[in-house]
């Protein structure tokens, strides 16, 4: 499969990844690959083969609604960069 | 050109859990910032997520009490965002196998029409954190502060299919699922904590056509008055748009309650690609059909079944059952009130009219009544006798309101007992007729509706007391 500079950019913008022009090229070439390979895949017979969901063969696990003691705030907060009275402090977010 | 408009809306629900729905800290609304996090609900490396079992019964039961067909199978997927509310940069919710699928709610329009409106699925999610801003307004923040006690909380998003044309139906939509959630008890329903929102989504067509228009979408709305009014604005604003030759752009837009308009949020659209992928901290849920059948019968009589009875088995109107069974705590204290020994049609008058004008005057809840249904029940009761009239029942039920007494002490000590002795209103007949010569000769000459304003008299001068029927009665006789 073929990876464009667009795609590159997509993919880096969902992962918020800057990626320098110099290693644009580098990266598109490497990514082609890596989906050709798992292309391979596309070439088994899979036609008697179930869906799975999990790779392992449980399900059904639960827990009781029970409370349980939370982490001490101090804790909780012990490796946030930046805290504010008890609250995690992060950079605006408001768009445009 | 007329059009008509196409809506859908995807109610999010938090369920009334002790617990969160990956980790057992609390959910108890209104605590201390950041005291209810663990390192699960922090998305801390290396965590494992539990499922919350009681999470999956409420789930269930909801998609049984909406129609819904339960999932055998089903599963988590993540749903990959960036957003800080959310501190693993995902939302644990379910994608292409959801708990339920496949739904329904029958509504009734003001105009009596019925209208069914189709669920598509209902899945199981986490709720995320709050983002409070430190600045005065949001523009001014450079940085935002994060509390994350909301985040892991349980929802449940219920997602219709864009069945509604009018923003009437909408809020009939969206009034029937939350009386159902609180018939079956899964979800406090509490929509000024935020424990029901809306997601409307909005487009329109020229009228007849099946043609789908661009639509916009209105986020977080959590009152009914809310999704009427955005949605009358929006969809007048489309019409505008459409009619100025210019086209809807597709985008997320906010509700101004405040000025009434909606505004768009102007975000990069481009960026919505949530890559789904199956949760693998999370294994798969399978429910059996017992399990699921148990599930149904534990289910409460639901409010269009209630409504039905009490049309079948008390003779009350489809209106008045509607309204009272609209609230399943409404629906039991009229069963109190029918239990405590009063006549059905009259209970729900009393509920419907008195109880429901003072508890709307003083905000209450009609659990927290200071009139019980027991209490209301006597009351009627004695209208029923003849003890008091209608109007002699509404003093005391004002005085019921005010002090814990029972309805026959408060009769006995206001004095307020209605005169059935023939002779006492006899004597007041007499006087009235005597002084109002005028009135008697108007009816003696025909005119036969003059009674009524004898009948008043009599009843001014009995301070309400009198039977009006004896007067009736009394006064035919003896003007002949
Ligand atoms: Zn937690």
């Amino acid at each position: 499969m073929k990876v464009t500079k667009k795609d590159l950019e997509t993919v880096a913008l969902l992962s918020r990844l800057s990626i320098p022009a110099e290693k644009e090229e580098q990266y598109t070439q490497q990514l082609s690959a890596i989906l050709d390979y798992i292309d391979n895949l596309s070439t088994v017979n899979t036609d008697e083969i179930q869906p799975i969901a999990h790779v392992l063969p449980i399900s059904n696990v639960f827990r009781d609604d029970v409370v349980k003691e939370s982490l001490d705030r101090d804790l909780a907060l012990s490796n946030a960069p930046l805290k504010d009275e008890g609250y995690f402090k992060v950079p605006k977010i408001l768009e445009g | 050109m007329s059009y008509e408009a196409v809506i859908g809306l995807e109610i999010h629900s938090e369920l009334k859990t002790n617990t969160k729905i990956f980790c057992g800290c609390a959910t108890t609304f209104g605590a201390e910032h950041n005291t209810h996090v663990c390192p699960v609900c922090l998305g801390l490396p290396g965590v494992l997520p539990v499922l919350n079992k009681r999470v999956l019964e409420f789930a269930i039961k909801a998609g049984l009490a909406l129609n819904c067909h339960i999932n055998g199978f089903s599963k988590f997927d993540r749903k990959n965002y960036y957003y800080p509310d959310l501190p693993k940069n995902w939302q644990t919710s379910q994608y292409d196998l959801p708990i339920c699928e496949h739904g329904y709610v029958d509504i009734v329009k003001s105009n009596g029409e019925k209208k069914r409106i189709r669920i598509t699925r209902i899945h199981m999610e986490e709720d995320a954190g709050k983002l409070v801003h430190s600045g005065n307004t949001i523009k001014d923040s450079d940085t935002s502060n994060v509390d994350y006690n909301r985040t892991g909380v349980p929802l449940i998003e219920i997602v219709s299919e864009p069945d509604m044309s009018t923003p009437e139906e909408a809020r009939l939509y969206m009034e029937k699922v939350k009386s159902i959630l609180q018939y079956i008890d899964v979800s406090n329903c509490k929509m000024e904590e935020g424990n029901l929102r809306a997601d409307l989504n909005v487009s329109i067509r020229p009228r007849g056509t099946d043609t789908l228009g661009t639509r916009t979408e209105m986020k977080n709305i959590n009152s009914f008055k809310a999704v009427e009014e955005a949605l009358t604005y929006e969809i007048e604003r489309q019409e505008e748009v459409v009619e100025d030759g210019g086209h809807v752009v597709q985008e997320t837009r906010t509700w101004d309650p405040e000025r009434g308009i909606t505004l768009s949020m102007r975000t990069k659209e481009n960026a919505n690609d949530y890559r789904y992928m199956p949760e693998p901290d999370l294994v798969p849920i399978i429910t059996t059909d017992e399990e699921i059948e148990a599930f149904r019968k534990s289910l409460p009589e639901l409010p269009d079944a209630r409504q039905a009875r009490l049309e079948n088995e008390f003779g009350l109107s489809s209106y008045d059952a509607g309204v009272i069974t609209s609230s399943r705590q409404m629906a039991e204290y009229f069963d109190a009130v029918v239990a405590a020994g009063a006549d059905a049609k009259l209970a729900a008058n009393w509920i419907m009219g008195d109880l429901s004008k003072n508890l709307n005057a003083e905000n209450m809840s009609i659990t927290d009544s200071p009139v019980e249904p027991e209490r209301l029940g006597q009351m009627i009761g004695l209208i029923s006798k003849g003890t008091i009239s209608s109007k002699i029942a509404k003093k005391v039920f004002e005085e019921m309101w005010k002090c814990p007494d029972s309805p026959e002490k408060i009769v006995q000590d206001k004095g307020l007992v209605q005169i059935t002795d023939t002779k006492a209103i006899e004597e007041i007949v007499d006087k009235v007729i005597a002084s109002s010569q005028k009135i008697v000769d108007d009816y003696k000459g025909g005119n036969k509706k003059a009674i009524g304003a004898l009948v008043g008299q009599v009843m001014k001068q009995s301070k309400g007391k009198a039977n009006p029927q004896l007067v009736n009665q009394l006064l035919a006789q003896k003007l002949g």
